[in-house]
């Protein structure tokens, strides 16, 4: 119960903090519209309707990637700043779940731009939703957010010695969004990428996405994508005990 | 002497001292990888939507992401001056203005013709697109132009960066817009109509439309109406910019909002 009011807290505390936040707010909805926009020009411009569900869809779940890969890349890297690091590293609770709901509010984050991209789509584009498993679709969306929150908070922990962090944050949007198929069908791209693509768990969030909304059986794609998430939580706790260790060790934490 | 002193020394060390991306953990990732992810995206979606040829992309994106250098170096190597509290002393001197902000548009063009430079030829690479060997001249001078006149409009938001307080907000938002407007990855006749009249007022528009007729064979000739129409939308960007610049700083003084941050 203690846990679970921590990772609450946490989310609630981080989630109004990042929304307050021209840049993680604001820009993290007008963002991935840019993107939007010009897949759906290119899809209208080049193929039918269904095309441009189809990149509605996965431009609504860029946003999700764009929120949490620069933010979570620096979530370290803004707490030194703030010197509250060797505050929160202090306190007796497990650091993971201090770290886990920064990134699980910044994924949140991405729902709005979510929302907005639909909408986007709906209102300027008229591409019309139509969900055929509504159920599976509002289970769907928080997974993948979660899961993508996961892949953040395993990213936060990984680049913690990486000074400029935000910026390898920032060269990984468009990789994941190209690996991930968002707006690219995965059959186009080159067979040695695709091992890549389903080792991510955005892959399934997305493809979980489309088949609840456009038909298909989308349970499978959404355990694959939950398990990946519980797998980069478990691996993202294993190492922020080495992280944590070795920064003490060397007297580093405050000076990456 | 003393002004030619401060266009160039001025504008190399100002650059040098407040554009924070000249690490190799930044300049990495932001200027040689992200823009090759940035033509290799494009190149995708083009094809699974059959829009345009590789080279469309390859061409457009390189040269568009020319705008990352132009937008944010400029915007630091201005507005950067008021983080460091060095904008008092700077705006106190008595050196003249237009060597003072101008010098440190030289830094920042280069910066941008490295960046688009390297994503032409490693994008035309990676993608087996062959360009004209007689091509590659004109090429070079149409990114110069196109850099150039983006770097107008970088002194435009590095102005505005004196007053706004999220210069990179400003920044991310003017790439977006240069991205979508400017027929990078969306033919202007497939535009709305008032899209493509907005684009015609824009930097990167131009140049990007000469590099792409010069990569099907046009000669330098041919382009240079183009090219003349980049440099124009540039200089009258360089003008306002450097005009806000003046104002802004009238304006602090007036209201006390120097070091407003």
């Amino acid at each position: 119960m203690k846990t679970l009011r921590l990772l609450a807290l946490g989310w609630g505390l981080h989630f109004k903090m990042l929304s307050r936040s021209a840049f993680d707010g604001v820009l993290g909805v007008m963002w991935p519209l840019f993107f939007a926009t010009i897949a759906f020009f290119m899809f209208r411009a080049g193929g039918g309707g269904a095309t441009l569900l189809y990149a509605a869809l996965g431009a609504s779940v860029m946003g999700i990637w764009s929120a949490t890969a620069v933010a979570a890349s620096s979530a370290l890297q803004r707490e030194r700043w703030q010197g509250t690091l060797e505050l929160l590293v202090a306190a007796p609770s497990h650091f993971s779940l201090v770290l886990l709901p920064i990134t699980l509010a910044m994924a949140t984050i991405g729902v709005y731009s979510m929302a907005a991209t639909l909408l986007w789509g709906r209102f300027l584009f008229g591409i019309e939703i139509h969900l055929e498993h509504p159920l599976l679709f509002v289970l769907a969306v928080p997974v993948t957010v979660g899961s993508i929150g996961m892949l953040g908070f395993l990213l936060s922990v990984t680049v913690v010695r990486y000074r400029t962090a935000w910026a390898l944050g920032n060269a990984f949007e468009y990789p994941v969004w190209l690996v991930c198929g968002f707006l690219v069908p995965l059959s186009l791209l080159p067979g040695w990428v695709r091992p890549i693509s389903w080792a991510l768990a955005p892959t399934w969030g997305i493809r979980a996405i489309r088949e609840a909304a456009l038909g298909g059986a989308p349970v499978a794609d959404l355990a694959i994508c939950a398990g990946l998430g519980a797998c980069y939580a478990a691996a993202g706790i294993l190492l922020v005990e080495t992280v944590l260790r070795s920064a003490r060790a060397h007297a580093s934490l405050s000076l990456s | 002497m003393t002004s030619l002193r401060l266009f160039f020394v001025g504008g190399l060390m100002s650059y040098r001292a407040l554009f924070h991306w000249l690490t190799p953990w930044v300049l990495i990732p932001s200027f040689l990888i992200a823009p090759l992810f940035q033509i290799l995206l494009f190149v995708y979606i083009g094809r699974a939507a059959g829009l345009e040829s590789d080279r469309f992309y390859v061409i457009g994106n390189a040269i568009q992401y020319a705008s990352i250098p132009c937008l944010f170096a400029m915007g630091n190597a201005i507005a950067g001056e008021r983080w460091q509290q060095t904008l008092g002393p700077v705006l106190a001197t008595p050196a003249r203005r237009l060597p003072l902000f101008l010098g440190r548009t030289l830094p920042v063009i280069g910066n941008g013709m490295l960046v688009a430079a390297f994503a032409l030829g490693v994008g035309t690479l990676m993608l087996g697109i062959r360009l004209p060997a007689s091509s590659l001249g004109p090429l070079a001078i149409t990114i110069v132009v196109s850099t150039a006149s983006c770097t107008g409009l970088g002194l435009v938001n590095a102005a505005i960066g004196l007053r706004v307080r999220e210069v990179a907000v400003l920044s991310n938002i003017l790439f977006g817009l240069l991205l979508l407007f400017c027929g990078v990855n969306v033919p202007l006749d497939e535009l709305p109509g008032w899209m493509s009249t907005v684009a015609q007022g824009l930097p990167m528009t131009h140049g990007i439309e000469a590099a792409r007729r010069l990569a099907d064979g046009e000669t330098l000739g041919g382009v240079a109406g183009l090219l003349g129409a980049e440099a124009v939308v540039g200089g009258a960007f360089a003008i306002v910019g450097y005009a806000l610049l003046r104002f802004m700083e009238w304006e602090s003084r007036r209201l006390a909002t120097l070091e407003r941050a």
